[in-house]
């Protein structure tokens, strides 16, 4: 470890303090008795068994978890296939559109992605009748398009790390090259293809802008439930739900977090443990 | 610098060749990596090819397993014409620089995965993985992952996972690259022994002279996308064709000077630079006048102190430093021109002072065949 | 937006590229289609619908707008175009302030971002690698979160009766409650709050590859520890820099939900704007125009700052 300045140790704990304070503040909230943010009223699960009483908000969420795991199965095989064809294909007609195709997704405000989308589908509609009004359809098709932005780029990425040599090895070892991706290109992006549909599904369960230009009646998602509810004020089952969700993520960034450390640490010693033999 | 391949058995040139390289040429836009090369190399040869960074052999290597195509030219193995046949489906394999051991399968499952992919039956592969692994001294790894191995033990999973599914041609980049230098030159062995055993062809890319010295039976020198000389290992070091070929294989002193005398049985050659005038005992069949360079290697000059005997192929100099290298010493001597040359005699005594010290006046002189005339 | 299509150098072909005509060939581009196709379809495609419908006019129909192309008496071909929605946006002051309030208040959040994330980035790059992937996930937790949820979050914090104004209030430092939530102030606040993890990252991804011999060599050549970061560090960092600002400039200027929850009335920001053209005024067009005019104003500093790449964004 380096050594670090003052002012970064500062500033960084600083910078975490300004990240986490909300969050904490309002898991501690979740669990006030009180409505009110500034009195406390005791520990309660009130707000908690208020929130699975709440049955337009557990719709909601099933049905973002349906829209989510849909998109985000759609956006890993495109954007694998994307991610794949961008960095082991090289030069090819096309490839400059396509890799602004790619990552422009990453930056477009939501607003424009989502009003482009529901004008798409609205004239889909009227010339070719497919797909017929709006709803989980047009979500998922939507979700898995930006998503895909997302896993082209971890993919684009982890290819880049794992130079072309082992499908060549694969290649003169007598694979054909369907055979080489399987065996060889996708077990090596399989953590990248788990992370990669992880964030996808987190970005699609998560997204309320694109969604509320593309759902339609009756397919409401999670995220523009709680929007329609927090315009209204603050509620405090909402930060039940907050913390229940946040919980499972930061379980999940974590407990990668720590099998990527082991993973790395053991590595390191298995490296050191092996002496090279002169047999 | 020996030639410890030299005495194997290659097979004569009545043969007929077994990779032939027809006139191919590489161009990737305007850079020309591989030019006109052509080639023949027979069965069972152990065959070199020495280059430095960018001379085109690796180029020339993934052509002739497959992820390259040349540009013009073509390629034959065995008498089949391999233009457009995909690396799958050559007769070929590779041992890459380095190693491309697939890092999530075990040490069998690498071996094994060019068996299973031409459908070997399952308990075939298993006895082949297991005869190979025997063969290269790593049978009790079978189940490790490459990231547990050393670097000589990885390097020998990628030799046997390259030769387990008995390939007509062995294509090896750079084998010992990677390894330390006691490693290597024991390696070194090993894969002649092996390349024995088996009598697979071995084409081997290497930039390190040494390597190619010690594993080839023939090797062949490149230099900027064209292949220089090709030829015995003791051939291209005694006999080189080019002042290219002479400085790359060893140390030499190369001395400009003007063909005086050209008869059948010998030249004699005056150099302005050298200071004295050179006599080779065979004829090159040259006009007089013409401007030539004379290679002598370091190990061929004499050092004395009293003045040899005749006139020709010696020069005074004052000795400049001295390296002690333990089985040799290295001597700078600066001749009467300013010349810089270079001499190594063997240590064969161990009492010291018996040779010469720094700014001693010395005689340097050569025999009439250690001189090497090279017209380009 | 096409940074990291950098042209492969003309010397290397990929690796065992077939010739034409092979069914390696025929594989290969089925393979390209496919993402191609999609990327065409569902992200290229839907502009050109932006931009008809931009051009045509509000009708209360379903959908609700005149159509472009018409067919009179089923024989003569009327093209009917209506430029009144770009006139209208020159016209009415209300847009062009929406727009340079979200440019000033992207660009302002941006730098914010900039200087809070570069410390913190530092301070993981420099960590032993076991350690530095936790410090990562800490620092990225919130972007794999809700992000509406974590705006929430603040307004609990800075409402009138908010946590803020409740402690203020105690210490009796003010009377009467502050009016923070419903500001500008807040609206920089949630959109800091909200972009850093998209600053941090890019960021941390050059500084992890920045060798550290740099550093110590530009030590031993007499640099002070500033002077080597203002030299050497901040240099060798401008892609992750030029990245990030990327990163968080352009979405934030489209930005929708902070402005909606934390912003004022006053409080213009285009991307509200559409939205309230779409969702309250049922005037598709005129938020077609609106996204229209967006894009042609984003485009211009994107295209001055993509001279570098954003491959950044790789360790999600």
């Amino acid at each position: 470890m380096r050594r670090q300045g003052l002012f970064v140790i500062l500033m960084t704990f600083a910078g975490l303090v300004f990240l986490y304070a909300p969050i904490v503040t309002m898991m501690v909230l979740s669990f006030n008795s009180s409505r009110l943010v500034t009195v406390w009223g005791g520990f309660s699960l009130h707000w908690y068994r208020e929130l699975l009483n709440n049955e337009a908000l557990l719709d909601g969420a099933w049905l973002s978890i349906e829209i989510a795991a849909l998109s985000a199965t759609a956006a890993v095989v495109l954007g694998t296939l994307a991610g794949f064809v961008l960095s082991r294909f090289g030069a090819f007609r096309g490839k400059v559109a396509m890799a602004g195709m790619v990552s422009a997704p990453l930056v477009m405000p939501e607003v424009i992605t989502g009003l482009s989308l529901l004008l798409l589908f609205v004239a889909m509609e009227e010339l070719i009748g497919w797909p017929a009004g709006r709803g989980i359809t047009t979500l998922v098709l939507s979700h898995a398009t930006f998503c895909m932005a997302y896993v082209a780029i971890v993919v684009q990425s982890r290819l880049a790390q794992m130079d072309g040599v082992l499908e060549e090895a694969a290649l003169d070892l007598g694979a054909r090259p369907w055979r080489a991706f399987l065996d060889v290109t996708l077990p090596m992006l399989a953590p990248a293809l788990i992370s990669g549909w992880l964030l996808a599904f987190t970005l699609s369960f998560d997204d309320l802008v694109i969604s509320s230009f593309v759902s339609g009646p009756g397919s409401s998602t999670l995220p523009m439930l709680i929007f329609s509810k927090v315009r209204l004020g603050v509620s405090p089952d909402v930060n039940a739900l907050a913390t229940i969700m946040i919980t499972i993520v930061a379980a999940c960034v974590f407990l990668y977090a720590w099998r990527a450390s082991t993973r790395l640490g053991r590595r390191k010693s298995g490296a050191a443990g092996t002496q090279p033999s002169g047999a | 610098m020996t030639s410890l391949a030299s005495n194997r058995s290659a097979a004569g040139p009545a043969d007929a060749p077994f990779v032939r390289i027809e006139g191919v040429t590489k161009r990737f836009g305007d850079f020309v990596a591989v030019n006109n090369i052509s080639l023949d190399i027979h069965r069972s040869e152990l065959f070199c090819l020495l280059g430095g960074s960018g001379s085109g052999k690796s180029t020339l290597l993934r052509m002739l397993a497959g992820f390259e195509h040349p540009t013009e030219g073509r390629i034959l193995i065995d008498g089949q014409d391999m233009t457009g046949v995909p690396p799958y489906e050559r007769p070929v394999n590779m041992m890459f620089q380095s190693y491309a051991l697939f890092p999530h399968m075990t040490v069998a499952d690498n071996v094994g995965y060019g068996l299973r992919r031409a459908g070997v039956a399952r308990r075939e592969v298993k006895r082949r993985v297991a005869e190979m692994l025997n063969l290269v001294k790593m049978g009790d790894f079978a189940h490790r992952k490459p990231d547990q191995l050393s670097g000589g033990q990885r390097q020998r999973v990628a030799l046997a996972r390259s030769l387990v599914r008995q390939p007509k041609l062995l294509l090896l980049d750079e084998p010992l690259g990677a390894l330390d230098k006691k490693l290597r030159e024991e390696t070194q062995f090993e894969l002649m022994k092996i390349q024995t055993q088996l009598g697979t062809t071995f084409i081997v890319v290497t930039h390190d002279q040494d390597e190619a010295m010690t594993l080839a039976s023939r090797m062949g020198v490149m230099n900027e996308g064209q292949l220089v000389q090709v030829g015995e290992p003791r051939n291209l070091y005694e006999f080189p064709s080019s002042r290219f070929v002479a400085q790359f294989i060893g140390a030499v002193n190369m001395f400009e000077g003007v063909l005086v005398d050209d008869e059948p049985d010998h030249v004699r050659i005056r150099s302005e630079e050298a200071g004295c005038t050179f006599f080779v005992n065979h004829g090159i069949s040259s006009a007089p006048g013409q401007t030539v360079h004379v290679a002598v290697r370091p190990e061929k000059i004499r050092l004395s102190r009293e003045i040899p005997p005749g006139a020709d192929n010696v020069v005074k100099g004052v000795v400049d430093e001295i390296a002690y290298l333990g089985n040799l010493s290295v001597f700078q001597v600066r001749l009467g021109t300013g010349k810089l040359i270079r001499v190594t005699l063997p240590n064969l005594d161990r009492h010291e002072g018996t040779t010469f010290e720094p700014s001693d006046t010395v005689h340097c002189s050569w025999g009439p065949s250690s001189g090497v005339v090279l017209a380009s | 937006m096409t940074a990291n299509a950098h042209l492969e150098q003309p010397a290397r072909a990929a690796p065992g590229t077939p010739r034409n005509g092979s069914p390696q060939q025929f594989g290969r581009q089925a393979v390209t289609a496919v993402p191609m196709l999609w990327l065409l379809v569902f992200f290229a495609l839907p502009f050109v619908f932006v931009m008809k419908i931009s051009l045509a006019e509000a009708d209360i129909a379903v959908p609700p707008y005149t159509a472009l192309l018409t067919w009179v008496d089923n024989k003569i071909l009327s093209i009917h175009i209506d430029l009144s929605k770009y006139l209208f946006l020159f016209e009415d002051s209300l847009y062009l302030a929406a727009y340079l309030g979200s440019l000033k208040i992207a660009a302002v959040s941006t730098i914010f971002c900039l200087f809070i994330a570069f410390p913190i980035a530092l301070f993981i790059a420099r960590q032993k690698p076991e350690t530095r992937i936790f410090w990562l996930a800490l620092v990225m937790l919130p972007f794999w979160t809700s992000m509406l949820l974590r705006v929430y979050a603040w307004i609990g914090i800075l409402q009138s009766n908010g946590i803020i104004n409740s402690v203020l209030l105690e210490l009796g430092l003010i009377h009467e409650p502050l009016a923070l939530l419903q500001t500008d102030f807040a609206v920089y606040l949630g959109i800091i709050y909200s972009y850093l993890p998209f600053m941090v990252l890019p960021l941390y991804a050059t500084l992890e590859k920045l060798d550290e011999t740099l550093i110590e060599a530009s030590a031993d050549l007499g640099a002070r520890p500033t002077t080597s970061f203002l030299t050497v560090t901040l240099p060798l960092a401008l892609p992750g820099v030029v990245a990030g600002c990327v990163m968080v400039f352009v979405p934030a200027v489209g930005e929708f939900v902070i402005p909606a929850l934390m912003g004022g009335p006053d409080t213009l920001m285009i991307g509200r704007v559409l939205w309230d053209e779409f969702f309250s005024n049922r005037d598709w067009p005129m938020a077609s125009a609106v996204a229209i005019v967006m894009l042609i104003v984003l485009v211009v500093p994107v295209m001055l700052l993509r001279s570098r790449g954003r491959h950044s964004l790789g360790h999600g």
